[in-house]
């Protein structure tokens, strides 16, 4: 099994990494499309600004080759955002894997979204053995408004899709590193995919 | 809904857990790995270390320890403890922490906050502020209390937060260590002045203090350091209780 993790100009790669050696897999952190593209998986993470994060994928046209992959794929966090149509983050158009907008939380609450929320809805495969109303870990200002590709949705101020799969693709906007036994089994679930 | 955050906190000397642990499960009671692994298992929703020493050796260890945490825990968790500059930063998330604290270099050099969240984002940059009451006025001290400042501390989180602060840990040096309750009223008007979350600390010691807290204080996730490691308030029955009394919290 080989894993590759794209690497980009966002945070938060090195505990992908970690939760993956936990589940005694070896991931490899890359930019070379060669490995990206022949990796059995890969997954794209991270925390950051949309607007500069696509401006870096696109540089180095990590964008087509991300479109182009027929192996599955897991988009983590801003990763979810980046393959949706649009983001308000600095009105940034993405990779439209997913035809959802991004939207920024209304403000009427806390903004980031922070913290461990529940997931409904579940549908397919990532979520094998997951109960409904399981608790995960989030950490965002932006979401994904619902749409054909959910997977699962939570509440926080609006109902947003909180993963969405759309065949090879998969992406949650939680962070299944860091959801304790939860998120645990959702990366053994897509390692096994 | 989103859940109130339990999180227990600490204090690291030496690569050892320090302020004392009495735990039967634990074979090496002052084993940091050890603790953080048992509470994540009953169900705390973050962990925060605090590392107490200050000199150059003692960190590497610690960012040594925070290594193996991360390798050993699948919940998130903060550092915290001394940290002066980018360099202390980027070593710690490095090492696989994924929030760090700041307190005393904040206040003393406040554009170390923009620095931080611009290189590394502020959903990881958590403010610590350690406050004392003077009748009407909250000012925040430096160098773990010993030294008072003028800023008022609702003056102080706000700028903190314009400057890209994510969450703030609010300590209450006056209710610290009484267990007679957290300082519910400053704790409100810090979250209700600020739009992140806000952690509080300093005084549980009941299960009703943390419902208190939450009700009242406005608090989105509490910390504690010695009911949980000395077993006084087991995790599972804390959010029992809570959950029992309408707070939302993730049950395991």
């Amino acid at each position: 099994m080989s894993i590759a993790v794209i690497k980009y100009n966002a945070g938060n790669i090195r505990s992908v990494q970690i939760a993956l050696e936990r589940l005694g897999v070896d991931s490899v952190v890359t930019d070379d499309p060669e490995i990206i593209r022949n990796a059995d998986k890969v997954i794209f993470p991270g925390v950051g600004e949309a607007s500069s994060a696509m401006k870096y994928l696109k540089e180095r046209k990590l964008d087509e080759l991300i479109l182009s992959l027929k192996q599955p794929v897991l988009g983590i966090c801003l990763g979810l955002q980046l393959m949706c149509s649009f983001t308000e983050e600095g009105n940034t158009p993405c990779l439209g894997i997913f035809k959802n907008r991004v939207v920024r939380f209304p403000e009427n609450d806390k903004v980031p979204h922070m913290g461990w929320n529940s997931i409904q809805r579940l549908k397919g495969m990532l979520f094998d053995s997951i109960d409904e109303g399981s608790y995960v870990y989030f950490v965002h200002s932006y979401a994904a408004e619902p749409g054909v590709d959910q997977i699962a949705e939570t509440d926080y101020i609006i109902p947003f899709s909180s993963a969405l799969q759309k065949k090879n693709f998969f992406a949650t906007q939680f962070h299944p590193e860091k959801s304790g036994d939860i998120g645990q089994i959702i990366l053994k679930n897509f390692i096994e995919l | 809904m989103l859940s109130k955050r339990i999180i227990p906190c600490l204090d690291i000397k030496d690569g050892q857990t320090v302020k004392g642990v009495k735990f039967e499960q634990i074979r090496h009671a002052g084993d940091p790995v050890e603790l953080a692994s048992l509470y994540a298992r009953s169900g705390a929703d973050e962990l925060t270390f605090l590392d107490i020493t200050a000199t150059i050796e003692d960190r590497r260890t610690f960012a040594e320890l925070v290594e193996k945490i991360a390798h050993n825990i699948n919940i998130p968790f903060t550092v915290g403890g001394g940290i002066k500059n980018e360099d202390d930063v980027a070593r710690l998330l490095d090492a696989g922490a994924d929030k760090i604290t700041i307190n005393s270099a904040a206040v003393r050099q406040p554009g170390l906050i923009d620095i931080l969240a611009g290189r590394f984002g502020s959903q990881c940059i958590v403010l610590a502020v350690d406050c004392k009451q003077y009748g009407l006025r909250s000012l925040v001290h430096l160098d773990g209390g010993r030294t008072p400042t003028d800023r008022e501390t609702l003056l102080w989180v706000k700028e903190a937060v314009e400057r890209g602060a994510g969450e703030i840990l609010l300590t209450s040096m006056d209710h610290d260590g009484t267990k007679e309750g957290f300082a519910l009223e400053i704790t409100r008007d810090v979250s209700e002045s600020v739009s992140v979350p806000v952690i509080a600390s300093g005084g549980a010691g009941k299960s009703e203090h943390f419902v208190d807290v939450f009700e009242k204080g406005k608090a989105d996730a509490a910390l504690a350091a010695s009911i949980f490691h000395f077993g006084e308030i087991p995790i599972p029955e804390l959010k029992k209780y809570l959950s029992e009394n309408n707070i939302p919290v993730r049950m395991k």
